[in-house]
């Protein structure tokens, strides 16, 4: 690792001025989970710039108006214990609690996990799914992408240089609504993804026909995919139509452009999607028919 | 020492032997203090890095080391021109043997790098970063040639060489031909060609296993000081100190003597420890500093350059007559050696066939040069590989005949007098008693029931070694022994050699202090591998504790002005004949002033008399059909360990070796791409299982006592690794209906399987 300087600012404003002041190459610091090991790896920093001292990077807050708020820098655990997210999100449960081990849970973020681009990232397909948002600081003030418009390819996000993630936002979950997320790894833990898929459906007052459905997919594509297609074929259809689900596991099949690499094959992931699809979908269906 | 294949003493009614002591070493261990080989620091010490090869084959062009030299902070830089040449001369170095060219060119590589991560070049500085930084400064410039990754290619006539004068040596004859065919044997046994005319039932496969790592968790270390007056001290976690000493000795040609290895705790080995790889560079570069240098992998480091075990490529065959009787075996084993010669493939041909009586068997073994790290020992080293081939068929006969797998294993079993086909005919041996073990397990006579669930069985055979150890202790005058031994500790050894101490002298096995010590202080002791160490450095403390009690005899017989032949030592009491006289061992230890002096005992042993050991092993799995995953939802292992000296260790090795073998059945492999690089060095993505991924394993001990040791022991620490391959293998057969024969059997790999057979939509 070579040396390099390190910041740790106490505002949103200290960052921005600290980003835009030319100090060469700049490392911002989540939960250091990627950013550590990318070091050890070789990748060269000037200034390490730590977003752990900045109230709005760490913060976790909900209000029924405007949902819930994740600071970009929350570590997994915080956020999985936070009861709000145990009794509202549990796809976020399902995502932030089987990244890594404990320990990587304790230190990494959210943020860091979308920052950080890696198209096999767990979290963005359950945020997607649940129709967050991201909030991104830079010198011309705040502005919001929707979490599926955040990603333009593996490594890589549409935060400019100077910009920093401060938050994700979360809206309220509708009435009769549930999501779910999952993954495929060879191990039961401790793995990248395979493939991994979130469903989020809202169910009519009867809980029998499906109202509105989002699907997204994850590590088969350059970057997590919103499978729109998916859940235009689940909408107004009923949640027993098998018909239905079938035809949004096609629609992730096809979505789905995986590359061959050590961890699965083509063939394997876009079939994976699809399965994978199937079993979000239903999870999402139980979690409302719970709700 | 002599030694006689007839040594067990019969006994049954033990003190010690067979009880659970509180291990020596488990406060260090527990609390943090145990020294490991990373926890060195010393005055003045400098950190060294490896450059490492970017390329799987290649030709070194130059190698420009002035930029890193002209760091600050650098203090020395070497390549293999600092090494001194070496005779093209074969050494037996413990557990292998290794040519010394070879040696040195593994350690730096000498004109040529052969595997993705070969060490180039070596740099020492001040700190770790800037020794990093320094070997990122080396230019290396390599015409890159094309890797050779699979034993089936480098065996094609027109595959490009590695080694260009290396020539092939079949059944013992050099045939002059260069070829990346290092070694071709045989065994045979019989006729095989009639035997396989007489078969009923005759079934033969191909099967592929994957290069596989050992995954012991702590690096690759050594830290060296080579002093002003050429004295050598090495610090490093190894297996065994004396090969280390040995080896880095012959590397640095310096005699023996002048090097002394001090071993500190091991973070787990499994044979990946026994080779050298940093200890000579860390002792030229401080030759040439005249200050310590220590050297620690990376994990990414252990990955790509040290020994793997082999992968392989195995043509099984085996028939069986009318009666259910195997007729006839024959095995084409071809093993990876990696990028020098020494390879599994030998081991593995003892192990194929062994626990049935098979009268016909012809066995063709190759060991292959391939453009990847030399390969190392890995717990029962070939065997696992060889096992998946055999037991998989055995499985198939099984199903054939519609015969149960346990009782055609017992059928077909190999007894006292079966000869193997590579020669030696088995003395008392408890495969029988396994198979009848696993027969009767609770976990055999209940039925698996569930869809896509399967049970799977197999056996597998070790048969250990025994190898050079020595013992010493002296009595202490509070009536403890203090006991140095030279066995790295692993698995709990310190406290299961000195419970055979403790036996023989009727003492406590708390009363015994073991200590594993350095080259200096103890005789020559070869490495904790080949799972003799309880065995073979056992045998020597139980000799050394017959010494002090032959010492003590003639203390006490002194002492009562008596003849030693009217002294009676039992269970820790010396008494004279007609017991008028006694004391205990304690008292006496506490009188050794006045009658002599202190008491000190010694032993050296070479031991025959090994007692093979067998396994079977019972997987009951579940297939997620959709994603072929395979789960483990119960396993047990049945096991011959001849007398469990101590039993939790023995659990612990089956526990172990059966955690490993479901790693290497499941999912474990060296991902090297069309390049020939390593895709896959780290513990994210070379998949060992998480204690998420395996059941509590069930133990049943079996006791067959080895009639080649005095308390009966065999190794236990190998062949609980020897059968869950094949056992994974016959339970997803019994599962999901698809034979699978490639290592490992990954999701993706039983995916394809199951789509081959009934495709994608399970429908065909
Ligand atoms: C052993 C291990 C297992 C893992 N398992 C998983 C897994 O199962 N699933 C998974 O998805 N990931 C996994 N990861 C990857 C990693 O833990 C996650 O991506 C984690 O969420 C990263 O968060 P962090 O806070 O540690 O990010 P950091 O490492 O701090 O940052 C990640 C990247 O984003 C940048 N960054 C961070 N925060 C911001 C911000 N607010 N604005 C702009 N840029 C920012 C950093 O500069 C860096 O490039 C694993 C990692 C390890 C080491």
């Amino acid at each position: 690792m070579n040396a390099f300087d390190y910041e740790a600012p106490q505002s949103v404003d200290e960052a921005i001025s600290l980003l835009s002041a030319g100090n060469g190459n700049i490392g911002i610091l989540a939960g250091g989970t990627d950013l550590i090991a990318q070091l050890k790896e070789g990748r060269k920093i000037d200034l390490m710039l730590d977003l752990k001292q900045i109230p709005e990077a760490t913060a976790l807050s909900f209000d029924e108006d405007s949902g819930l708020s994740i600071g970009a820098a929350t570590s997994c655990s915080k956020i999985y214990s936070y009861d709000v997210v145990k009794n509202h999100y549990p796809a976020l449960v399902d995502c932030t609690s089987l990244i890594g081990s404990i320990q990587i849970q304790n230190r990494g973020s959210v943020g860091g996990n979308f920052c950080n681009a890696s198209p096999a990232a767990d979290t963005p397909p359950a945020v997607i799914v649940l129709g967050g948002t991201c909030r991104i600081a830079g010198p011309n003030g705040t502005r919001e992408v929707a979490a599926e418009d955040f990603f333009s390819g593996p490594g890589q996000s549409v935060l400019q240089s100077g910009e920093f993630l401060i938050s994700i936002q979360v809206p309220t979950p509708a009435a009769n609504s549930g999501a779910f997320f999952l993954r495929f790894i060879p191990r039961n833990e401790m793995d990248i993804a395979v493939a991994n898929a979130a469903a989020s459906v809202v169910l009519d007052s009867e809980k029998t026909t499906i109202q509105e459905a989002r699907v997204a997919i994850g590590a088969v594509a350059p970057t997590p995919l919103l499978v729109a297609d998916a859940g235009a074929a689940l909408a107004g259809k009923a949640v027993d139509d098998e018909d239905a689900i079938e035809a949004a596991c096609a629609a992730s099949r096809a979505a789905a452009r995986p590359i061959s690499d050590m961890r699965g094959t083509i063939e394997q992931r876009i079939h994976l999607s699809g399965v994978l699809t199937r079993r979000a979908i239903q999870g999402a269906i139980q979690r409302a028919k719970e709700s | 020492m002599a030694t006689k294949t007839e040594d067990y003493l019969g006994i049954t009614d033990y003190k010690v032997i067979g009880t659970r002591p509180i291990r020596h070493d488990g406060v260090d261990k527990v609390i943090g203090r145990a020294k490991y080989g990373a926890d060195i620091d010393m005055a003045g010490m400098l950190h060294g890095a490896v450059v490492r090869s970017p390329h799987a084959h290649a030709r070194i062009k130059s190698i420009d080391t002035s930029k890193a030299e002209a760091l600050a902070g650098v203090k020395a830089v070497i390549t293999v021109e600092d090494l001194p040449l070496q005779e093209d001369k074969i050494e037996d170095l413990g557990e292998g043997a290794a040519n010394l060219q070879h040696l040195r060119a593994n350690v730096l590589a000498d004109g040529k790098v052969l595997y993705h991560g070969h060490a180039v070049a070596a740099v020492a500085a001040t700190d770790i970063h800037t020794a990093q930084e320094a070997a990122d400064l080396i230019d290396v410039e390599y015409e890159v040639l094309q890797p050779v990754l699979t034993v089936q290619e480098a065996m094609k006539e027109d595959a490009p060489l590695l080694l260009e004068n290396q020539t092939t040596e079949s059944l013992g004859e050099d045939t002059g031909q260069k070829s990346n065919v290092c070694t071709h044997f045989r065994h045979e046994l019989g006729d095989v060609e009639k035997g396989f005319a007489e078969a009923e039932l005759v079934i033969e496969r191909e099967f592929d296993t994957a290069t596989v790592h050992q995954g012991y968790i702590e690096p690759q270390n050594a830290t060296a000081l080579w002093s002003a007056d050429d004295q050598i001290t090495v610090w490093c976690s190894t297996q065994g100190a004396f090969t280390v000493r040995e080896q880095t000795a012959q590397i640095l040609d310096v005699p023996v003597s002048q090097v002394k290895v001090v071993p500190m705790e091991i973070g787990g080995g499994f044979g990946g420890k026994i080779r050298i790889y940093l200890e000579p560079l860390a002792a030229v570069l401080s030759k040439k500093t005249g200050r310590p240098v220590k050297m620690v992998m990376s994990r990414t480091e252990v990955l790509q350059a040290t020994g793997p075990t082999a992968g392989s490529f195995i043509k099984c065959k085996m028939g069986v007559d009318k009666a259910g009787k195997i007729v006839a075996a024959y095995a084409y084993m071809a093993y990876e050696s990696g990028g020098f010669p020494g390879s599994w493939a030998a081991p593995g041909a003892m192990c194929i066939f062994a626990p049935y009586n098979i009268p016909n068997v012809l066995i063709d073994g190759y060991e292959v040069l391939v453009n990847k790290p030399q390969t190392m020992a890995y717990r029962a080293p070939g065997a696992t590989n060889a096992a998946f081939a055999s037991e998989t068929i055995i499985d198939e006969i099984c199903e054939q005949l519609d015969v149960d797998p346990l009782e055609f294993r017992l059928k077909n079993s190999a007894r006292e007098g079966t000869r193997r086909a590579d020669g030696p005919v088995y003395p008392r041996i408890g495969n029988e008693e396994c198979v009848k073990t696993a027969l009767s397990s609770e976990h055999y006579a209940t039925q698996l029931n569930g869809k896509n669930r399967g049970r799977g069985i197999a056996s597998g055979f070790w048969f250990n070694v025994g190898l050079k150890s020595s013992a010493a202790a002296s009595v202490n005058s509070d009536g403890t022994v203090s006991l140095v031994e030279g066995s790295t500790d692993i698995g709990g050894t310190r406290t299961s050699i000195a419970m055979q101490l403790a036996e023989v002298l009727g003492i406590r096995a708390e009363d015994v202090k073991p200590q594993v010590v350095d080259t200096d202080s103890i005789g020559d002791t070869d490495v904790t591998g080949g799972s003799r160490t309880t065995f073979a450095t056992g045998w020597a403390a139980y000799q050394c504790a017959l010494d002090i009690k032959e010492q003590l005899i003639e203390r006490a017989a002194k002492l009562w002005e008596i003849s030693t032949d009217d002294v009676v030592f039992d269970n820790g009491t010396f008494s004279s004949s007609d017991s008028s006289k006694t004391l205990s061992f304690k008292e006496l230890a506490g009188m050794l002033d006045e009658t002599g002096g202190p008491v000190m005992g010694r032993a050296t042993v070479n031991p025959s008399g090994v007692g093979g050991a067998f396994a079977v092993m019972i997987a009951d799995i579940e297939v997620d059909t959709e994603t072929g995953k395979v789960e483990i939802l119960r396993v047990s292992v049945i096991q011959d360990a001849g007398k469990a000296v101590y039993p939790s260790y023995v659990e612990g090795q089956m526990q172990g070796g059966i955690a490993q073998g479901i790693g290497w059945a499941l999912n474990e492999e060296y991902a090297y791409n069309r390049d020939g690089l390593l895709t896959n060095a780290s513990l994210l993505d070379y998949r060992m299982p998480t204690c998420l991924d395996l059941p509590m394993i069930e133990t049943h001990i079996v006791e067959v006592p080895n009639p080649g040791h005095p308390y009966g022991v065999r190794g236990v620490g190998e062949v609980p690794i020897v059968p869950p391959a094949a056992a994974i293998a016959n339970a997803i057969y019994d599962a999901v209906g698809v034979r699978m024969t490639n290592l490992p059997m990954s999701p993706g790999e039983v995916l394809k399987a199951l789509w081959a057979k009934n495709g994608e939509n399970g429908t065909a």
